[in-house]
């Protein structure tokens, strides 16, 4: 009887040892994403949790090459009609299904048939998918598109498992399936989404934590507190303003990266009913440009943590212009532009801004600077879910947005400028600049591509469509018992490789 | 009342029979919480109204050099995160929070007293109609509402105020319409129905006059609670547009900095809570002071 | 009694129907378009056009209101545009936050207003009476939102002794559950707790005055154990019936609270879906909050008239 009552408590002591083994990071996201199918996912948020859950064809390394994940190589066709993929072997799906070129075709089709996916216009070029081998699949697009490997090491690379997304059609992302390193196990909205390693994954090996737990905590100063009281490991969207106080906390440690994407102005230039003079000349366009202070905005915001640009790319990144420098601050250059264009002073110009106190700071920065060169920018703070709509009604003057940028620069530009494209939401239209655009989809190479984008950025950056701002500074703190963690421009959570002391 | 009886010498009627307001008036000054509201609210009026003089800085003069300072002797309450002057901006905010709290109760009092009237004073079906709809808004959360017809009508103070006026607005009617249904069975009524005075006649000249302490009060209160309801509204960025001052949206922009200047919290909060607290304070003197039951 | 309650529940009637309008009618009267929100960055025109025609939002109102009560009759309230779930599931996640949360406050609120309307009937006119009055109006006069902030300021930033945010559920861990929500449940309770000790010093000065009361001091029985054992159980029974009804008041309150707290409950995902514009979510949410205040209100009135028989008309 003792003995065994002995055993009892040895069991359990030693179930409890396991218990407490069990490494669990914990990251605390800025909002709740939603729905987790990467076939209908739209939000940014929604991408971090994905990258626990849901490998890719491809992924991206630091400096933004292409890297194989579930796909070892890929190959374009001397035409650009083609694109060859040979996939990794041995892979499995968290039901234990396995992956093989089938599935990855399934997994395509579906990003490019099924009702309400949101990669549709992704996958837009693609006309169907051949299987070739059990372990090659080839794309056969419709006309030559670039962009396109680029696409895949986004959702609509992201592969499901053919049985569990027939099983569940549309709610597929109530419980994904997918071939990530962890499992899903359960999501309680707006509270916590969590999973568990997955024992079968192909690169286990480099899996160190047994659970990983999202939650979404939408005040930036409570996921700080949070993360400073253990009950966090991770949060991204530190504030620029709280980063002396990560600096400042020896158990913290900070992880950056430059965005992908921009914050700027866009302007109304076709669609504005009463035709402002911002809609009317270009010269009003570049007077209210160079009114901008850029360096001093980020500052004042910003900490100055955050990067001055003036294009639809970062000054660090590989396809930047760098003859077309951000533009210093000359006042005296634009009230002479404002007295070229003929306007009559103050301009007055409705600038809609969506809610948000970061986004109200910037517009109200813009306001003082801008008043000294002779416009009078009356901020019209509107409710995020209105904005869309009324951006695309044209109901504005300027449009305070940012974009959180896509890998290859066509997803940054392309549906911005292009005559007629879905966000051009100022109606710009410029042969010159649809040719650029149209041009840069059909080349791979990169030096190529670069010059056409030299073009667009000539013509671009004098009509000024849209006034690039600046660059966000992905922030990412973690505690210092996380070890292994590197931030990646798309500011994405990768959980390869990470150890928890 | 003794004084009617004194009232008999016609020479002194006029000092003598003190009207029911200033009976009232007279109370509420005994009550010691009821006056020190009235003097913090005449002093939030005051400031409110002489702001521009007071005020050290201009409320929306932005400062790049002096963002975020703790309270000092150059800035009393520090400055906020565009280094904009806190003292300046809550001495300001009193004109968006006391506007928004009148307004919005005119607006409720000026639908809610007429549909209450008709409704309990018609009765039938026109009663069981306003009834129904009252019961149905009042299940509905107060914010809730508010929130909708906020967003619906576009962010900005004028349309919180109808947004907080529309979603108070069956307090009053219910209120309205109970007082009236115990007003209407008095003698009086029945001897201005006998008399011939026509319908609208009876209700506005007859029924409301008696009805208005409970309005009165019933208003005061709802001031208060539209205070805060505009706050809140502002808080969630639906009310006040930057860069105007209201403190509701102070508190919002000062929450992401309440690691590092706590005190761009503490201003406007306090502020909020003073005024509310004085509105209720005076709307319980009110209430005692117009009770009949207490002498 | 049956007659008044018949009567009761044929009004519930028309006022549901009126509660189902309403929703529905603030639907339409929040601006922007659901399938564009929901698309956010990624607004392609097909895309949007082929989820407007999924979720009937290309269709005339009257219609979706018909296809919505007829979901309701059946117990379906739709699914979120958001993510895809079933309504009914996500109200049945998250109701039982916020009644957890609703319940602590309401014990707070017991806990500190009874006892201060008690004792400052019973010493009315005392310093006791001052402070208990005082406290009341502070209660009443705090903005929800301003005191969840300072709380938090205090106990989670410069003290640290209490999560921030988040939410444990109490069958996962207690101790955490309940370091977790009772900041907000304090932030709810508060208000309450004034109106329930005005309620309970008017009710008891009642009392006191009462023959009743004078009654049971004239027998000589101890003051303590008259205001014990008589005084309260008289005046507590109309208040404790409030406290019930304060229970709806609860879930307004909730509405900002949750979202400073970062509770996922009711509240928050109330605000969320209207901000979202997650037609379906605001719809189910209002109609149970609507449908649980009218029934407490049922409850409360049926109360009234056991109580009081002289109503029963």
């Amino acid at each position: 009887m003792r003995i065994l009552r002995l055993a009892v408590t040895a069991a359990a002591l030693l179930l409890s040892f396991e218990a407490t083994a069990q490494t669990t990071l914990r990251i605390g996201l800025a909002e709740d994403p939603d729905i987790l199918d990467p076939t209908m996912g739209r939000t940014y948020v929604g991408r971090i949790v994905f990258s626990a859950f849901c490998d890719k064809l491809f992924d991206i390394d630091e400096k933004l090459n292409i890297v194989p994940q579930l796909a070892l190589s890929h190959e374009t066709s001397a035409d650009g009609k083609e694109l060859t993929i040979k996939l990794r072997p041995g892979v499995k799906f968290h039901d234990g299904e396995p992956f093989d070129a089938e599935a990855a075709k399934f997994s395509i089709e579906r990003h490019m048939n099924f009702q309400g996916s949101f990669r549709k216009p992704e996958l837009a070029t693609v006309d169907h998918v051949d299987v070739v081998d059990p372990l090659t699949i080839k794309l056969v697009l419709k006309t030559p598109f670039s962009p396109l490997v680029a696409q895949l090491t986004d959702r609509a690379g992201m592969m499901v498992s053919p049985k569990a997304a027939k099983e569940a059609g549309d709610k597929f992302g109530l419980k994904p399936v997918c071939a990530g390193p962890y499992k899903f196990v359960e999501r309680v909205q707006q509270d916590r989404i969590v999973g568990e390693k997955f024992a079968d994954y192909w690169n286990k090996d480099n899996v160190f934590i047994d659970r990983v737990v999202f939650l979404p905590i939408v005040d930036a100063t409570v996921r700080l507190a949070n993360l400073k009281s253990g009950g966090l490991d991770l949060i991204e969207r530190v504030l620029a303003t709280d980063i002396k106080e990560v600096r400042g906390d020896s158990r913290l440690k900070l992880s950056t990266a430059l965005e992908l994407g921009y914050f700027g102005l866009t302007i109304n230039i076709a669609k504005d009913k009463n035709k402002g003079a911002l809609s009317q000349s270009e010269k009003v366009r570049q007077a209210l440009s160079l009114a901008i202070d850029r360096e001093a905005l980020t500052q004042v915001v910003f900490n100055g943590e955050f990067v001055p640009g003036n294009q639809w790319v970062s000054p660090e990144h590989p396809y930047y212009q760098k003859s077309f420098p951000v533009p210093k601050r000359d006042i005296a250059k634009a009230k002479a532009l404002m007295k070229e264009a003929g306007v009559t002073l103050p301009v007055a110009v409705d600038m809609m801004v969506p809610k948000g106190a970061e986004n109200e700071a910037v517009a109200q920065v813009l306001q003082s600077m801008a008043a000294e060169a002779g416009f009078d920018l009356k901020i019209r703070v509107i409710e995020f879910a209105t904005s869309f709509k009324q951006a695309q009604a044209g109901e504005f003057q300027a449009f305070l947005i940012g974009w959180s940028g896509r890998i290859d620069p066509d997803g940054n530009s392309y549906v911005f400028m292009h005559t007629g494209a879905p966000q051009n939401d100022g109606g710009y239209s410029n042969a010159e600049a649809d040719k650029a655009l149209e041009d840069a989809r059909l080349i791979n190479d990169a030096a190529q591509r670069k010059a056409i984008y030299e073009k667009l950025a000539k013509t671009v950056l004098n009509d000024l469509p849209l006034i690039y701002l600046y660059h966000r500074r992905l922030l990412i703190a973690h505690t210092n018992k996380l070890e292994g963690y590197k931030q990646m421009p798309d500011g994405l959570v990768r959980v390869i490789g990470l150890k928890l002391k | 009342m003794t004084d009617a009886v004194l009232g008999t010498i016609p020479v002194t009627v006029a000092e003598q029979v003190e009207s029911p307001a200033r009976r009232a008036f007279r109370r509420l000054l005994k009550r010691k919480g009821a006056v020190a509201g009235l003097i913090v609210i005449a002093a939030f009026m005051l400031m409110a109204v002489f702001a521009p003089l007071i005020a050290p800085y201009d409320p929306i003069a932005t400062s790049w050099s002096a963002v975020r300072k703790a309270p000092s002797a150059a800035h009393w309450f520090g400055t906020d995160d565009l280094g904009r002057d806190i003292l300046a901006r809550v001495l300001y905010g009193a004109r968006a929070s006391l506007v928004a709290g009148a307004i919005s109760v005119a607006i409720a009092l000026s639908i809610g007293v007429p549909l209450g009237l008709l409704s309990g004073y018609r009765g039938g079906f026109i009663d069981a109609l306003i009834s129904r709809i009252t019961d149905a808004m009042l299940a509905c959360p107060f914010l809730i509402l508010a929130i909708a017809l906020a967003a619906f009508l576009g962010p900005s103070l004028g349309n919180a105020m109808i947004a907080i006026g529309i979603s108070a607005t069956p307090i009053f009617v219910r209120l309205t319409r109970g007082q009236v249904m115990s007003v209407k069975v008095e003698d009086y009524i029945e001897a201005a129905r006998a008399m011939g005075n026509p319908r609208w006649r009876i209700a506005l000249f007859h029924i409301l006059p008696n009805i208005m302490p409970a309005l009165l009060v019933q208003a005061t209160l709802a001031i208060a609670a539209a205070i805060i309801a505009e706050a809140a509204l502002s808080f969630l960025g639906l009310g006040q547009q930057p860069p105007a001052p209201s403190w509701g949206s102070m508190l919002n922009s000062a929450q992401r900095f309440l690691t590092t200047a706590p005190w761009m919290a503490v201003w406007p909060g306090l502020a909020i809570f003073l005024i509310v607290l004085s509105f209720n304070l005076v709307g319980d003197g009110l209430r005692d002071a117009l009770d009949p039951r207490e002498r | 009694m049956l007659n008044f309650l018949a009567r009761r529940l044929v009004q519930l009637v028309p006022t549901l129907f009126f509660v189902s309008v309403l929703i529905f009618s603030l639907q339409q009267l929040l601006p922007g378009d659901p399938a564009l929100v929901m698309a956010g960055e990624e607004r392609d025109p097909a895309v949007i056009a082929q989820i407007r025609q999924q979720y009937r939002l290309d269709q005339p109102v009257p219609i979706q209101y018909v296809y919505w009560v007829k979901g309701v009759l059946s117990g379906d309230f739709g699914e979120s545009l958001r993510n895809k779930m079933p309504v009914r599931e996500l109200i049945a996640q998250k109701l039982p936050v916020t009644i957890q949360l609703g319940s602590m406050a309401i014990v707070i609120a017991f806990l500190i207003g009874i006892p201060a309307g008690i004792i400052s009937a019973v010493k009315k006119g005392t310093a006791w009476d001052y402070g208990a009055n005082l406290f009341a109006l502070w209660g009443i006069s705090t903005p929800n939102f301003w005191l969840g902030i300072m709380l938090i300021f205090l106990f989670s930033i410069q003290l640290g002794w209490l999560p921030a945010s988040g939410y444990v559920p109490l069958t996962e861990n207690w101790r955490a559950s309940l370091a977790a929500t009772i900041m907000p449940a304090f932030v709810l309770g508060n208000a309450i707790a004034a109106i329930l000790m005005r309620h309970t010093r008017s009710a008891m000065l009642q009392v006191l005055e009462s023959d009743y009361v004078r009654t049971a001091r004239a027998k000589g029985l101890l003051e303590r154990s008259v205001i014990l054992k008589h005084a309260m159980r008289n005046a507590l029974t109309p208040v404790i019936t409030l406290g019930a009804l304060e229970l709806g008041t609860l879930l307004s309150g909730a509405v900002l609270t949750e979202q400073i707290f970062s509770i996922p409950g009711f509240g928050k995902l109330i605000v969320d879906a209207v901000f979202n514009r997650d037609y379906a979510v605001v719809q189910g949410v209002v109609l149970t909050t609507a449908t649980i205040y009218i029934t407490l209100n049922l409850i409360a009135d049926i109360a009234y008239v056991l109580v009081n028989p002289r109503l029963r008309t």
